[in-house]
């Protein structure tokens, strides 16, 4: 397949001109940023309870999210650019979240996977200990229904904040822009 | 949150390990003291996913608490679901029609499967060895599928209720099993030249973290964890429960205490889950799936005590009635919590960097300790 071609039919921000002797690319320098960090986010591996698991067959060869550029799971959160909160947070976990959360380093986004993180869940009524809502604790992206979501939901999810990420949307691109 | 970090008085180090860490395989907090690189003492910290189960169940239906134990041990949902169903029977006496009984033993069986691959995997991922994980997940994701078609869910099933199941098996569950069967023999000497038979595996695993068998029963360890130590615990062969006392098995056991034995006891249960299921799966009664049973359950007034075989070990369900729709008090004692008070015994003298590998072959779910 010809270089050009394939340069021009993906997803790349800005128009391609052809000259002699090579391309010029024509683009916005925040385009080309919001792009590239788009397709190469690493998660934390960072799961409290069921949606772990299936978090762990989304990396698996089946649902593989390295497809998308997830593949590099970090287990400090100095190094991890989205957060996917798999599971339940209570109480006593809220503020190690919080302080997860403050370590990573910007830009940084969070993804609630799951019924727990989005509202508490099944552990909504009667319990004492349960947060109801990750979003109590630190700011969400998106969000992901499920008790656990299925791996393609997750994957759409995933989908969905890289596309949020290319359009310029997130919480601190528009912190920024206000400044 | 409890954190304590620095030197003690005598020089020794204490670090965290956790609660987010990847080698905890959940939220549990450890509290390491260390001598230069020998461990001194392990205090494990729980309830950092503390949920309230138990009192939540409290204020649920005999038939609703059920589907909140999947999140307990959500590795062995199936067996969780089954347990509390068999409890509520036991209180009501309803007798739970054959072919319910086949299906329940079947699913087990499967889940026991699913759980053991999933703990192979992510146990040499703990090590530091990433393709198992794949080959474990490759499996794990044929028995998904089966689950899907019949339960409609991945994870948490509920799908046992009391009585029997909630519905019929899939029509192409037989012939699924049999594929995955076929597979699963065709695969199953992967994991032996992958990891078992690695030589590097076995320095890490072989004389790491004995636990003998007085210390076992003493300190209360069920499952895999006590029959590497040789002691003999399983559930299906002691307190026979449903049709395993009908069924040709044998309980695994290995006498050697170590990492290595119990994830040689684990390596050869899965075998012994393929061999019940084959005996099960041309076998299965015709029949109702379900017993009859009033839409309010009512259990009479009086105490409740059954107990399964998950994966992880003995998993006992206690409930107290007072002769209404709810419990009066529900207690699970989950093996997990038991399995992990052995930690810091068989710990103390060994280096940090095999702390991993027996809290690996402990194979700690820390939803199901801290419930």
């Amino acid at each position: 397949m010809d270089v050009k071609q394939q340069t021009a039919k993906s997803d790349f921000p800005g128009q391609i001109h052809e000259t002699p002797g090579g391309g010029i690319v024509l683009s916005k320098l925040d385009d080309v940023i919001n792009w590239a960090r788009s397709n190469s986010l690493w998660p934390l591996t960072f799961a409290t309870s069921c949606c772990g698991i299936e978090y762990m067959a989304v990396a698996g060869a089946k649902y593989d999210f390295s497809r998308f550029g997830f593949e590099v799971a970090r287990a400090t959160p100095r190094q991890a650019d989205v957060i996917i909160i798999a599971g339940t947070i209570v109480n006593k976990m809220a503020p190690v979240l919080k302080r997860l959360y403050d370590q990573m380093a910007d830009p940084k986004y969070v993804i609630a996977m799951g019924a727990c993180a989005i509202s508490g869940g099944p552990f909504f009524y009667n319990t004492y200990s349960v947060v109801k809502g990750a979003d109590h604790v630190i700011p969400v992206d998106v969000y992901v229904a499920g008790c656990p979501p299925r791996p393609e939901a997750l994957l759409h999810a995933l989908i969905k904040l890289q596309e949020k990420i290319k359009s310029g949307l997130t919480r601190e691109q528009i912190r920024k822009d206000k400044e | 949150m409890f954190e304590e970090v620095g030197t003690t008085t005598e020089g020794d180090i204490i670090i965290n390990v956790g609660p987010q860490h990847p080698a905890t395989h959940g939220v549990l907090h450890l509290v390491i003291t260390l001598n230069g690189e020998t461990i001194k003492k392990v205090e494990p910290h729980l309830g950092y996913i503390h949920r309230s189960i138990e009192k939540m169940c409290e204020s649920l239906s005999y038939r609703q608490f059920i589907y909140v134990t999947s999140r307990m041990d959500y590795l062995s949902s199936h067996i969780n679901n089954h347990a509390c169903a068999l409890c509520v029977e036991k209180g009501l006496q309803v007798e739970v029609p054959p072919r319910a009984q086949v299906i329940r033993v079947l699913m087990d069986e499967l889940t026991r499967i699913a759980s053991h691959e999933l703990w192979w995997g992510a146990m040499a991922m703990d090590l530091g060895a990433f393709t198992p994980f794949f080959h474990a997940f490759r499996e794990r994701e044929s028995i998904n599928d089966i689950m899907e078609e019949t339960c409609g869910a991945r994870l948490t099933m509920n799908y046992m209720v009391p009585g029997g199941v909630m519905q019929d098996l899939h029509p192409n569950f037989q012939k699924k099993v049999k594929e995955f069967m076929q597979l699963y023999k065709r695969k199953i000497h992967e994991y032996d030249e992958l990891v078992t038979g690695n030589i590097i595996f076995q320095n890490r695993m072989k004389n790491v973290g004995y636990l003998s068998a007085e210390d076992a029963v003493s300190y209360g360890c069920s499952g895999p964890a006590a029959r590497g130590s040789g002691v003999s615990c399983d559930i299906r062969k002691i307190y026979p429960y449903e049709i395993y006392d009908k069924l040709e098995f044998d309980e695994v056991l290995e006498t050697g205490g170590d990492s290595f034995a119990r994830y040689m006891v684990r390596i050869r249960e899965m075998q012994q889950s393929i061999r019940i299921i084959e005996q099960l799966i041309d076998n299965i009664p015709e029949g109702d799936f379900q017993a009859k049973t009033k839409a309010v359950l009512k259990l009479p007034k009086g105490e409740f005590y059954t107990r399964v075989e998950t994966a992880r070990g003995e998993l006992g369900v206690y409930i107290v009635s007072e002769g209404g729709t709810t419990p009066y008090r529900i207690k699970f004692r989950s093996p997990g919590f038991s399995n992990l008070s052995v930690l810091d015994h068989i710990a103390r003298g060994s280096k940090l960097g095999d702390l991993v590998a027996m809290m690996g072959t402990l194979d700690l779910v820390i939803p199901d300790i801290d419930r």
